[in-house]
Order: C-alpha cells, then sequence, then structure tokens
C-alpha cells in the first residue's frame, strides 16, 4: 500500500492505495463518492468520466496512483456553491436528458467538458464528442438536447432534419 | 399556457436531483459493515458434464471465507417458470429444474457452478481461478434446427427432443388459415431473424445478502424491477425461507428493460451464504458476465406467409417461429414467444385467418426471456416486413395497404382472430399524422438531394399495436400464467396531511416519483411536494408485480387511483360528520370538503387531522386514520398503437446505414406527463434503431459468445441515431381503466424496427438493387454491403 | 487485476532502471492495458508509468523539419499541438477513441501495442516516421513485425517518434460499428518521393502498405487512379463485423476517401 495524495472537488484528500487501485475505486470506496459509475470492464461505456486537471478520463482506466497530485472533480463536485444544480445538470433535468440515472454521471462530466472546450458545439459536435459515453434509456434525444440547452442555444422544436 | 402541474404537465422530475448530483443509491454504492465479497465462478464451456470441482486450493488461498459450488445448492428448489404453455397436442411444456448454481452439468458459457466469498473482490476473484474443476465438454448445441432434429445430444437429459413446447395460436385456426392460402390470388413469403440482443441496462446486476441471526431474518438487497415477485420466488421455490422473514429492496436501479424482472440464482446464493458466514455479502456483476449470465432478448427464426387479394386485402397471415429459450428457462421465458407474440399476429389489420405456430428449443446459450416489447417487436417485425414485401411484389403502396386493412373505429370492440378485444383505437389517425409529419409528398425531393451527395435515400413504415398493461389475472390464469397480474398501491394520508404512497410499481427510469405524485396531487388537490412515492422495497409496500410490459400506469396507477377514491370517500364521511351534512350532500374538489350548495367546506388538511385526531369524528361507525390499500386487477389488456416512418441514407460502397429522420404518432390513450412519454419514445426507439442497425448476440458453433463486450456488441451511441419527432396527439383513452391510459415504455422499441429496415430495402430498390428484398438484422455495413454484391 | 507495484519514473533513464525487474511492464495511458489487466490478461510485477517522463511528452520540430512527438503524448495534445504542422496527424489523433481516452492514451503505448485495428500504426507506416527508442531509432517499415507484434526488445521504451511531413496526406476510417476502432483505416501520403499508402484494421497481420495502390497513386494521385487495383479478400480479417470481401472493398473504398480528402 502507497499513500496518494490529490484534490478532489476542491477538498484535498488522501489514501492507502494499491498499486492497481483504480481511481474509480478511489473515489467510490475510499472516498464514499458512489456518483461515479461503474458499467464496464472495457473502458467503453463511460460511466465513470471524471476532470482530472480539467480533461475528462475515465476513471476507471486510470490507477489511482497515476493521478497522484492532480485535481479531480466528479459528479459531486457539480453544483453550484448555494447546493443548488450547476448550469449542465440543470439543463440536463430541464430537458429531461436522464432517466435511470446511471449514464448520467458521465454524461454531465463529458458534457461539461465539451462546453469547456467548445462554447457552443452544433448538434454534430455534441453527438460525436458523447461517443464514449453509452446511454440505454434517452435515446440520447434529451441529452444531446439538454448539452446544445446547457451552451444557450435555442432547442425548441428540435427533431430529425 | 401548458399546465404546470397536475395530470397532463410535464412536470420536471424530482428523481433527477439526486441522480444529477451523485447522491442517488444504488446497490453497488452501499457499503455495509463487514460485508464480504462474493465472486462467481462461471463455465468457459458451452455444454459439459462436471465431473469433479475441487475447491481446496481456493479455499486455502488469502481472505477467503467460503467456497460454494451446486452440490450445497442440490436439495434447495430451483428458480421456477412463470407459465405454463401447452403444446398442440395438449401436453404440457417441459420444465427442466434450474438450480442455483449449475450442478450435475454446465449448460452455457457463463452458466454459474460456483462461488467464492472472501474478504476482498481481489481476494475472491482470485481464488477464484484457483478452483479446478474437472468438466467433460459436450458438443455444443447452438442452432435451433439442429438443436430439435438430433435427439442424441440434449441439453437436458430429460428432454430428448430439446423442444419446451411445439405451441398452436390458435389450434381451431389452422386448418381455414391453411385453406385460405392455398386459394389465396397472393401469397408473400418471408424468412426472417430476429436477432438476439442482450439487454445491457447500464447499471449491471448486484445482489446484496444479509441475515439477522437475532430475528432470523434476512434481507437482500437487488437490481430489481420487481422486488415482491423475486421475495415470493425466493420465498416459496427456492430457499423456503418464509415471506415474512425476507425483505427485498430494490433500491436505485439503473435500468432493466425486462432483464431485472427474473429472480436470479445470484441473489439466493448471496442470501445463503450470508446465513451461512453471519456478514452481508455482496456481488456486482462485470460488464462480461452480464453478457454472459442476463437473460437475453428476442432470438426468433421466422417464416411469415400473407396471403392476399391483388389489391393488397388481407386474407391471412400464417407464421411458423422457432424460438430460443437457451438453456434454461427464465421466469416469464415460456410466455414472451407465446401470448405475447401470437396473439399480436393480426396487428391493427382486419384479416380473418391468422395462425401461428411457435417451437420454442432450449439451446446451450443464455436464457433468452422477455426485452422490452417481449414478443410483441417479433410480431410487429415479422407482419410489418411481409406486408412491406408483398406491397414491392404487388406494386402497391404500402400507406394505402395499411389503410385498406385496418380495423377501422365504428368496429370497436374488435376481437381479433388471435384472442385479443381491443377496445378502442384510431389507426388511421396515427398514420395521417405521421405521414403529416414526414412530410411524405417532399420524399422524392429529399430522395434527389441525397443522390447528389451520393447516398441512397428510402422511406419505411410500420404501423403497429402492442397488448400491454399486462393483465387481467382470470385470463392470464386461463391462459397458463402462475401469478396474478394486478398491482397494489397503498395512499397514506399522514396527520399533517402530507402523503405518502406505497406502489407496487418499481422506477428504474420511468419517473414514477414524479408521475405518480402528479397523479395524486391532482386528484386530493394538494400541492404535488406533499406527496412521496415509495417504491422498491417489500417492507413497506403491500404487495406488487412490478414493473414492466408498460404496465406501471396502467395497472398500478389505476391502484393508485382506486386506493384515491377510498381516501376521498372516506373524507367524505368525516366531513359529513363535521360539517353535519348527509355524506352524499358532501362534494370533493380542488382539495377541499364542501356541502352542496353552501359554503360550509372542510379543507383536505382538515380531515386528514381529524382522521388522526379524532375528537370530532363518528367513532361508533368510521375507523380513524386515513390510509387506504387498492389491489387492481385490469379488465382488458390495453392496446397502444400507432405510426413510425423512418427515412434512411445508405453508402452503398461502404454499406453503413444513417437514420436521417424517424417520425412516431402514437396513441396511448391520456397522457399524465408528456416530457415523461416523449423521453420513453425516444428511447424505445433508440433501442430499436440498435437491434434494427448495428446490436447482435453471435454465438459460434462451440457456444462460445463473440459478442461479449462492448468491443464487440454494438451499442447505439449517440452520433448513431437522429432526433427523434414524436407527437402522441391522437389518443383513444383506454375505455376500462380509471386514468384512461395505456402504457407508452415498450412502444419505441416495438414500432421502430421494421419501419428502419423497410426504409432500408427501399433505399436499396429505389437506387437500382432491386434483387435486395430482405436484409436480417442488425442491416449492418457488411449485411448491406453484402446485400448489393448479391 | 493482479497485485503488482506502481512506479512512476521521471526520466528516461530511471524507466529503463524500472523496467529492467522481471515482468515488469511499461503503462503508457493504459487504455488498452488496463482492460486486459482486469481480465487477468497479464500479471506484471510492477507496472512503470512513462507519462510522469517530461522528455517524453509533447510535440515539436525536429532540426530535420519532422514532426516529433515525445513517447508519451496523449492523442488529445497532438491533435492540438500538430495541427499546424500536420493536420492529417492531428485529425487522425483526434479520431482515436473517445475525448476520455484521447486524454490518457499515448502515442508510445499505441505504436508498442501495435492492435491491428489502432490507428496510429497507419500515420507511422503511411507517413514512413521513425520510432526513436532508448537504445536506437528503427523506420516505420521495419517496426511492425504483426498482430501485437513490434520490433521493441523487452523493456526498450518508444521516446519519440518522428514524422516527415508529406506535401499532401489524410486518414480515413471506416469504424467498426461496437468497439470504434478501426474496421478499416487507410492513411495516404503523398511525398516527393512517392506515395505511401498504409492500411490498419483489415489485415491478419496487422498495419501493411499496399504497394499496388502506392505505385498507381505515385504515377496520378487521384481517386479515380486506383479505379482498377484491388486487394485480394484473402488474408483480410473475417469475423462477426465483416467479411474478408468486404474488408477488401474498404480498403480500396478507404484509399479513395483519403485520397480525396488530402
Amino acid at each position: 500500500m502507497t499513500k496518494v495524495t490529490m484534490t478532489v472537488n476542491g477538498r484535498a484528500v488522501s489514501g492507502e492505495v494499491e498499486g492497481r487501485t483504480l481511481l474509480s475505486a478511489f473515489l467510490r470506496e475510499g472516498l464514499g463518492l458512489t456518483g461515479t459509475h461503474v458499467g464496464c470492464d472495457t473502458s467503453q461505456c463511460g460511466a465513470c468520466v471524471v476532470h482530472v486537471d480539467g480533461q475528462p478520463v475515465k476513471s476507471c482506466t486510470v490507477f489511482a496512483s497515476d493521478v497522484e497530485g492532480a485535481s479531480v472533480t466528479t459528479i459531486e463536485g457539480m453544483a453550484n456553491p448555494d447546493g443548488t444544480l450547476g448550469r449542465v445538470q440543470q439543463a440536463f433535468q430541464d430537458h429531461h436528458g436522464l432517466q435511470c440515472g446511471f449514464c448520467t454521471p458521465g454524461m454531465v462530466m463529458s458534457a461539461a467538458a465539451l462546453l469547456a472546450e467548445n462554447p457552443k458545439p452544433t448538434e454534430a459536435d455534441v453527438r460525436h464528442y458523447l461517443e464514449g459515453n453509452i446511454c440505454r434509456c434517452t435515446g440520447y434525444h434529451n441529452i444531446v438536447k439538454a448539452v446544445l440547452a446547457a451552451s444557450g442555444q435555442d432547442v425548441s422544436g428540435l427533431a430529425a432534419e | 399556457m401548458p399546465k404546470d402541474h397536475g395530470i397532463g404537465a410535464s412536470v420536471k422530475r424530482r428523481e433527477d436531483v439526486r441522480f444529477l448530483m451523485g447522491l442517488g443509491n444504488y446497490t453497488d454504492d452501499m457499503a455495509i459493515a463487514g460485508q464480504a465479497h462474493a465472486v462467481f465462478v462461471r463455465s468457459q464451456v458451452a455444454h459439459g458434464r462436471i465431473n469433479k470441482i475441487d475447491t481446496a486450493d481456493a479455499a486455502a488461498m488469502p481472505g477467503v471465507l467460503a467456497v460454494l459450488t451446486g452440490e450445497d445448492f442440490k436439495d434447495v428448489g430451483g428458480n421456477p417458470t412463470g407459465w405454463l404453455i401447452n403444446s398442440r397436442d395438449g401436453t404440457p411444456m417441459r420444465e427442466p429444474k434450474r438450480p442455483a448454481l449449475a450442478h450435475g452439468k454446465v449448460r452455457h458459457v457463463g452458466d454459474a457452478y460456483a462461488v467464492v466469498i472472501a474478504e476482498t473482490y481481489a481476494q475472491a476473484k482470485e481464488a477464484a481461478e484457483a478452483i479446478v474443476a474437472d468438466i467433460e465438454e459436450l458438443p455444443a448445441i447452438v442452432d435451433m434446427a439442429a438443436a430439435v432434429a438430433d435427439p442424441s445430444n440434449r441439453v437436458h437429459e430429460e428432454i430428448p427432443d430439446n423442444l419446451c413446447y411445439d405451441w398452436g395460436w390458435i389450434e381451431d385456426n389452422r386448418a381455414a388459415v391453411d385453406e385460405a392460402i392455398k386459394n389465396a390470388p397472393h401469397v408473400t413469403t418471408l424468412e426472417l431473424v430476429n436477432n438476439r440482443l442482450v439487454p445491457n441496462a447500464m447499471e449491471p446486476r448486484a445482489s446484496i445478502g444479509e441475515y439477522f441471526p437475532g430475528t432470523g431474518d434476512y434481507k437482500l438487497t437487488t437490481t430489481s424491477q420487481n422486488p415482491h415477485l423475486t421475495r415470493l420466488l425466493i420465498a416459496a421455490f427456492v430457499l423456503g425461507i418464509p415471506e415474512n422473514k425476507l425483505t427485498v429492496v430494490a433500491p436505485d436501479v439503473g435500468g432493466g428493460f425486462g432483464s431485472k424482472i427474473y429472480h436470479y440464482g445470484e441473489e439466493a446464493v448471496v442470501l445463503t451464504a450470508a446465513k451461512k458466514l453471519g456478514r452481508a455479502v455482496r456481488w456486482t456483476a462485470e460488464r462480461s458476465e452480464s453478457f454472459l449470465s442476463d437473460a437475453h432478448g428476442r432470438d426468433h427464426v421466422t417464416r411469415i406467409e400473407l396471403a392476399c387479394e391483388k389489391d393488397g386485402t388481407f386474407i391471412a397471415f400464417r407464421t411458423e417461429t422457432m424460438a430460443n429459450v437457451g438453456a434454461y428457462l427464465s421466469n416469464f421465458a415460456t410466455v414472451t414467444p407465446t401470448f405475447l407474440h401470437g396473439t399480436l399476429m393480426a396487428g391493427p389489420y382486419k384479416v380473418p385467418n391468422v395462425y401461428v405456430n411457435v417451437k420454442t428449443v432450449f439451446t446451450n446459450t443464455a436464457p433468452v426471456d422477455a426485452y422490452r416489447g417481449a414478443g410483441r417487436p417479433e410480431a410487429t417485425y415479422s407482419l410489418e416486413r411481409v406486408i412491406d414485401k408483398m406491397c414491392r411484389e404487388l406494386g402497391l403502396d404500402p400507406f394505402e395497404v395499411r389503410r385498406k386493412n385496418f380495423i377501422t373505429t365504428d368496429m370497436f370492440p374488435y376481437t381479433t382472430p388471435v384472442g385479443l378485444a381491443y377496445d378502442t383505437g384510431d389507426y388511421h389517425a396515427t398514420l395521417d399524422k405521421a405521414m403529416a409529419m414526414a412530410d411524405v409528398a417532399g420524399f422524392e425531393a429529399r430522395r434527389a438531394a441525397s443522390a447528389a451527395k451520393g447516398k441512397l435515400r428510402g422511406m419505411g413504415l410500420s404501423t403497429w399495436i402492442e397488448a400491454c398493461g399486462i393483465a387481467p389475472s382470470h385470463l392470464v390464469g386461463i391462459l397458463g400464467s402462475r401469478v396474478g397480474l394486478y398491482d397494489a398501491a397503498t395512499v397514506r394520508v399522514n396527520a399533517t396531511g402530507n402523503i405518502s404512497v406505497m406502489t407496487g410499481a418499481h422506477s428504474h427510469g420511468q419517473g414514477h416519483e414524479t408521475v405518480f405524485a402528479q397523479i395524486v396531487a391532482d386528484k386530493l388537490g394538494v400541492p404535488e411536494a406533499s406527496v412521496e412515492i415509495v417504491h422498491g422495497d417489500t417492507s413497506k409496500i403491500p404487495f406488487g408485480m412490478g414493473s414492466y410490459g408498460s404496465r406501471s400506469l396502467a395497472v398500478c396507477g389505476s391502484a393508485v387511483t382506486r386506493a384515491i377514491d377510498k381516501i376521498v370517500a372516506k373524507g367524505k364521511k368525516i366531513a359529513a360528520h363535521m360539517l353535519e351534512a348527509a355524506e352524499e350532500d358532501i362534494a370533493f374538489e380542488n382539495g377541499s370538503f364542501t356541502v352542496a350548495g353552501t359554503d360550509k367546506a372542510k379543507t383536505f388538511g382538515e380531515i386528514a387531522f381529524s382522521a388522526y385526531v379524532p375528537h370530532n369524528y363518528p367513532l361508533e361507525t368510521l375507523e380513524p386514520g386515513l390510509e387506504e390499500t387498492a389491489f387492481y386487477d385490469p379488465a382488458n389488456f390495453t392496446y397502444p398503437a400507432g405510426a413510425y416512418i423512418c427515412e434512411v441514407e445508405v453508402d452503398a460502397d461502404t454499406g453503413k446505414v444513417d437514420v436521417v429522420a424517424f417520425h412516431c404518432a402514437d396513441d396511448f390513450g391520456n397522457i399524465m406527463n408528456p416530457m415523461v412519454v416523449e423521453g420513453q419514445v425516444h428511447g424505445g426507439v433508440g433501442q430499436g434503431i440498435g437491434q434494427a442497425l448495428c446490436e447482435n448476440t453471435v454465438y459460434d458453433e462451440n457456444g462460445q459468445l463473440l459478442s461479449g463486450s462492448y468491443m464487440d456488441y454494438a451499442m447505439p451511441r449517440a452520433d448513431d441515431v437522429p432526433f427523434y419527432n414524436v407527437d402522441y396527439s391522437c389518443q383513444t383513452p383506454c375505455t376500462h381503466n380509471p386514468l384512461g391510459a395505456k402504457g407508452c415504455g415498450e412502444a419505441g422499441a416495438i414500432g421502430s424496427p421494421p419501419a428502419v429496415v423497410n426504409a432500408v430495402i427501399d433505399a436499396l430498390q429505389r437506387g437500382g438493387h432491386s434483387h435486395v428484398t430482405h436484409i436480417d438484422m442488425p442491416v449492418s455495413p457488411a449485411r448491406v454491403w453484402a446485400a448489393i454484391q448479391g | 487485476m493482479y497485485a503488482f507495484d506502481f512506479e512512476k519514473p521521471k526520466t528516461v533513464a530511471e524507466a529503463v532502471e524500472a523496467l529492467s525487474r522481471e515482468d515488469a511492464m511499461a503503462l503508457g495511458g493504459g487504455q488498452t492495458l488496463i482492460p486486459s489487466l482486469k481480465q487477468h490478461l497479464a500479471a506484471p510485477s510492477a507496472l512503470v508509468s512513462l507519462t510522469g517522463i517530461a522528455e517524453m511528452r509533447g510535440v515539436c520540430t525536429g532540426t530535420d523539419g519532422a514532426l516529433c512527438v515525445g513517447g508519451a503524448t496523449p492523442h488529445a495534445v497532438v491533435a492540438t499541438e500538430a495541427a499546424a504542422k500536420y493536420p492529417a496527424l492531428a485529425a487522425l489523433a483526434g479520431n482515436i477513441g473517445d475525448p476520455a481516452v484521447r486524454n490518457r492514451g499515448t502515442i508510445g503505448g499505441s505504436l508498442a501495442n501495435n492492435d491491428p485495428a489502432a490507428d496510429y500504426p497507419a500515420a507511422v507506416l503511411g507517413s514512413g516516421a521513425t520510432i526513436v527508442t532508448n537504445t536506437r531509432s528503427i523506420a516505420a517499415d521495419d517496426f511492425f513485425e504483426g498482430l501485437f507484434t513490434t520490433a521493441l526488445e523487452p523493456g526498450e521504451i518508444i521516446v519519440e517518434v518522428r514524422f516527415p511531413i508529406p506535401q499532401r496526406a489524410a486518414y480515413a476510417k471506416f469504424q467498426q460499428p461496437a468497439s470504434r476502432f478501426a474496421l478499416t483505416g487507410v492513411f495516404v501520403a503523398k511525398t516527393a518521393n512517392g506515395v505511401r499508402v498504409a492500411v490498419t484494421g483489415a489485415s491478419e497481420n496487422g498495419v501493411f502498405r499496399w504497394s499496388e495502390a502506392e505505385a498507381a497513386l505515385s504515377a496520378d494521385f487521384s481517386a479515380e487512379a486506383i479505379e482498377g487495383v484491388s486487394v485480394p479478400a484473402e488474408g483480410m480479417v473475417g469475423d462477426l463485423h465483416g467479411t474478408p470481401a468486404y474488408r477488401a472493398n474498404l480498403v480500396k473504398v478507404m484509399t479513395q476517401r483519403a485520397v480525396r480528402a488530402a
């Protein structure tokens, strides 16, 4: 076991980990931050996406020891300081961008990363960027709509073509 | 202004806040003090005789607490199936025992035959590899036709031809249908495969078993769509735990789509181990395990014949299907290809002769059971594809052919030749609506624009119907169901006037916590915020048959409504006493009990308070308290229906299909929350497009699962689908339930696959590839390209 | 995963030392290695993370004008920093996996793994790049030795990859529907010395150069120039996503698309 130290959602944390301890396991089991979900074992589904130093990564495919000293943001760190839903979170609720909620943390984290990179994405940009986040409930319609809405774009009357 | 609260309003979902904050509480999120970790040892061969399982090395590994094998469960009961199907000759289906852990034989890759429980997950996983199993591999039975043809090789020794049953529906129709087809002016025949799918709820299955020695109570926390059924099965059939000593909790559940309806062996194992060890025992599936061990869906091989007049008037449909049930009978595996499939084979059409034959076959593959739509997508796909093929053969317009054959509004109630009694519908209305949405007249211009980009464009239609809101208990009892299919709800008005509603339906994405609260608040005239929906805990809820088959609103919502009616009736008695009026003079409206023709009134809150502080109360004739339970048993199925139009572009060089437009005009009866309804349709259509274009479950000839991860099982991604154009304004309310609701959860998955495939065939035909009359799903790039090559 | 020690050296020399331990393995971004560790497909004694080695990260221009990409540079960085100088390479890097994968996965990790459906091998072979390790330089033509096999010796580390800049280049990928890896991907580069065409995803032997197309395109750099050229289906991969004949078709179609895009 070795000690790992990082900043999670603005708070300095540390814990004892094995070499093989994944960041997702450190967050869920070590810190009790169970909002980060694990939905597959092949690094495809994206339910585990968190931000490491501002960049989205799949926390099930990163060792906790490999992000020693980094700043990590999880879904639990996305609310406004007053505890209300943050901009992307609120857009997901407003536009019914989630159903069972399991893929949602990863979706929100990826969506937030997209908007940081590309504040006014097109529909195609959003769909392409979310390639690594699988949702089984929504057919993606309202997720894409929510992300476009979070970017401040008008989403009334969106349908194919 | 659209409504902002109550029935019919797009109220934002209250459950979203916890999910968006990362504060959901899914099974794997729970840490229990002293918990141990289970890892299951699963067969790597599809079919084998277990000669010996040597657990000694594993048991000696660090941290290992227990190793259990099938031997430890051989004397307990098996996991039963919930529906008895009789064969055409009247003999009952063959029903092999399904043990909690495989015993004697392993019957599919992923069949669990041992479990290791250790202090940590890693220790359990490493010890699992140290189990030495002497399993003598037997030839795998994978292909259904071969399974039936070769009696020497058996999935279950006692079932010589690997046949579960040979079912005919309706057997009395058979001769007339044969005769009609023989004499028909035109017969179109289509052989097709309804591809096997893996449900792939994003939350893998997980279970935590606990045992409390002080009381002898058990608790199972599990990823279930219907915790009461799981409790019933474990109690009555598998472990023999008294039902009142077992609590089953299904907390937040990350999607189900059918796969979490069923009781699985892992649940019985963690409970047994918890008692043995005196510690909580937890298990969470790895996704690879989910692929191997979750109940799969579909997997039909079908030949359908459509007999008609030269003008397209339907004369008869005859279907012969082989349905793969896998290695064991999952709980609803036998009804899915029969009563949920054969009874729908008339579609929304006035066809006089329909006969369906289904042979359900055991193979060395994972069990197959209901997956979103469950039988009805298979029926719809067969019908809508063969109709499309017939239209091409006869040069008829597919829209006009549907119109010509639709049951018309003056014909309801309408009894089909396959035994269903449609109560209401308007199939012309949904077709007209879909055609307007799709701008059918503008298609040629869009096709030309696609051609200018080098793409082939096509349009496909599907007009679908389903039977849901399952189901009248007396009817399903006659048909072989071993359970009742009512649902239950308790409305508890607390002394302070707020309300707890315990529902048998379980929400795992459907939004019950919001929508049921809308109904209760609307009917009682109280704020939605004062209504709490409680679900997923057998210790809190009277009973329930769970959520599947688009039944939550139509059946459990009706139970909620009936319970509310009882609350209001009792409230009127209390109000009559307090207001010194006759009970029949009391009216209840907008949360207020009034005496007709006067200004005398009591608020709902005052009545609730009086019920719990009964100082001025008719105690001699009325019990205190304000809590009512209703069990609602539906009088009939509900019959949602609709018309879907899909447009695709095909890249002929690569075979890639892009869905560029998808239009849905549905009739769901009355709508409680339009936003939620739209979301359900989106999700269903997304899954239907997935089935049509990319998803496929492939076993090789040795029974190895080739599509066992997201590396090879193609889940639809955000860039595989378009925005969907959804409408539900055509509403013919259900005639027999108090909400007039029909259900919307499965519609998208039922109606969309044939629309997509019809569109692809249309694109290829218009693009000059007239030899392509059918491509089996998934209509993958490789298959489309190969079809074009001829 | 089996237990292992985790090490994160700061220099190439430290990494070489750490990798000298028996059964130690190098860890790039881990986007392929970690899933295989989860499946218990490997049991390293130690994982040596290379992503903390500053000298192995980043994109620069060499004295010969080549684009130099540090072996531990994530795909997302290449997508951004190579965009001006070698847009075809940047576009390829920007379309590997998904955004989260691109933030972790590295060029050195991808090349050392040599997955037959990976994108980078096509760029490296198609560009005629040079793989610089801690001990030597290896020409791309000598580096790829078949499925998951390269010329790397045990413990040898890809420090840098040097890409000569072609006159025109493009990569066209047809995605495998499930994994989104290349079902077939073709990298075409037109240089002063002729055209190179490298194909990934299609062959049973991994990335390969399609010499017939190179000859045709060297004579006439147009999609039409390879109308009469084809690769035999024999030797192409056949699996549940496509037959050998389908992949052979994709090789040609994607080559033509790459030429048009270049």
